[in-house]
């Protein structure tokens, strides 16, 4: 593998191939007195943050460190894309300078893309870190990572992604891999909070919360991203314009604890943060042991190791 | 399989060189090496662990294992230690999938811990283990056993219990066939 930048169409194998990896790294490091492989000893990690973030930078941070890989932080304030600088030019100028791997997060959709095509006689691998509302296929690792220890596989798994659909990059990418791994998704948001062309999607929409959640192995809340809420239905009034109310909203689509008991016993709770509690989950349901939150957060530390792993500890590729 | 005659090359180019037979006699060989080497059955001894290095050391651990039970009575804790990601060559071939690495219960402070392998060809993988075992813990001692020594070292390494010494040329491969993996036992040059 040669760039990581979207789930759509990825290769289930490679994708197995990944979390296997994840789930051996996880093992070997359990209980070890030193937390740090050699494997990539020598190499350099470039992470560019366009986009606030807390976990994903430090998460991809910290896998760079454990696998002994030199890892800088560029972010938008303080660098020379505060002088205007093109992304194509701070790109290229950070692959001359010897980074082996560029990991983006960039409020652009497609901006992962563009940095592969631009990068693409250098030899330097892309990661995408999450780019405007397209993807952010780590994101989407780790998740399938957490299902896969909790629920023991994916295969014919009924997992429900709810809420705020039209904004977010986890869902698509989590759409795509989880249903390439054998999962069945079921999406579930207010008709405004869907995109145009889901219909065309491998999943079943439903804008009923209480209707889906009996049959779930597992339900994936997501943020209501009011920073991205520009340009709602014309007059409908309210923040952000996609629905009445903040309030309204969490009554039709929060998980409070009466929905969590409509949940099969089994069922895990999935989030992938900043989490909005009391709005798309309330406190107690993310602080009870049937929530995953924070595993989430720790294999997601696995699996950008296992990622940078499959980037970076082989032969070069010609492609 | 009909019994082959040792030393004899078969028409797809692969001459045996330990029969199923001659494999379980050298792991008993191997066994009582180590009980009298370390001295495991004595009042004073050191705690010994079998370390096997994925993917045939791990089973070969285990039978070594269950042979040094039997012959003096003591139950030696095993493991398997991947050396994956302490390898050197990781860039000169397609991504290496992971194996799994299992201490003993216990660790490996302070014990005698013997890396367990099939074959001992360049040391580079033992000079991966043990920089991996060195990442676990501190052992009071490492000795490496291996089934199979075919020469052609690249490193100062060297094993402490020999199965068999096999000159080879660098061009030929030796495999170790063992039940868990390949349905028979043996050792063959191809």
């Amino acid at each position: 593998m040669k760039h990581l930048l979207s789930t759509e169409g990825i290769d289930p194998a490679a994708a197995t191939a990944i979390l296997d990896t994840a789930a051996g790294l996880k093992q070997s490091l359990e209980g070890r007195e030193v937390r740090k492989l050699p494997t990539l000893r020598g190499r350099t990690v470039i992470t560019m943050f366009y986009e606030n973030s807390t976990r994903t930078r430090v998460s991809f941070e910290i896998a760079g460190k454990w696998m002994s890989a030199d890892v800088v932080n560029v972010s938008s304030s303080g660098s020379s894309v505060g002088k205007g600088e093109s992304l194509r030019d701070t790109a290229l100028t950070l692959a001359a300078a010897g980074a082996d791997c560029v990991i983006v997060r960039h409020p652009a959709s497609g901006a992962a893309h563009r940095l592969a095509t631009w990068l693409k006689h250098t030899g330097t691998s892309v990661v995408n870190a999450g780019d405007g509302m397209h993807e952010h296929p780590t994101q989407a690792l780790l998740d399938a990572a957490t299902l896969r220890e909790r629920l023991g596989g994916l295969d014919g798994r009924r997992v429900a992604i709810v809420g705020d659909v039209l904004h977010s990059r986890v869902a698509r990418s989590n759409v795509h891999l989880l249903t390439a791994l054998g999962a069945e998704v079921t999406l579930v948001a207010p008709p405004t909070l869907l995109p145009t062309g889901v219909e065309n999607w491998p999943v079943t929409v439903s804008h009923e919360l209480d209707a889906e959640l009996p049959s779930q192995d597992a339900v994936m809340l997501l943020r209501v991203q009011a920073e991205r809420m520009y340009g709602g239905p014309a007059g409908a009034g309210g923040n952000g314009h996609f629905f009445p109310s903040a309030r309204e909203y969490s009554i039709a689509y929060g998980l409070n604890e009466n929905r969590l008991n409509l949940l099969p016993g089994h069922a895990v709770v999935l989030h992938p943060g900043p989490m909005l509690r009391g709005m798309e989950i309330a406190s107690t349901v993310a602080d009870s042991p049937r929530a995953a939150i924070t595993d989430q957060v720790r294999n997601g530390v696995h699996v950008r190791m296992a990622v940078l792993y499959h980037l970076l500890a082989h032969e070069e590729e010609t492609a | 399989m009909a019994p082959r005659q040792r030393g004899a090359t078969d028409p797809a180019g692969e001459r045996e060189l330990l029969s199923a037979g001659d494999v379980a006699r050298t792991v008993a060989r191997m066994a009582h090496q180590i009980i009298e080497k370390t001295a495991l059955d004595a009042p004073s001894a050191p705690e010994v662990v079998l370390m096997g290095i994925p993917s045939r050391g791990a089973p070969l651990a285990r039978r070594l294992a269950v042979k040094i039970r039997e012959f003096s009575g003591v139950a030696v804790p095993t493991g398997t230690l991947d050396v994956t990601l302490y390898r050197d060559d990781l860039r000169r071939g397609p991504t290496r999938p992971l194996e799994t690495t299992e201490l003993p219960d216990g660790g490996v402070d302070d014990r005698l811990v013997v890396l367990v392998d099939d074959v001992l060809f360049s040391g580079r993988t033992i000079r991966a283990a043990l920089d991996a075992l060195r990442d676990h813990g501190r052992p009071r001692a490492v000795q490496l056993a291996v089934l199979v020594d075919r020469g052609h070292r690249e490193l100062p390494i060297r094993a402490d219990y020999v199965g068999k010494n096999v000159p080879t040329a660098r061009s030929e491969e030796v495999h170790v066939l063992l039940d868990e993996f390949d349905q028979r036992d043996g050792v063959v040059l191809r």
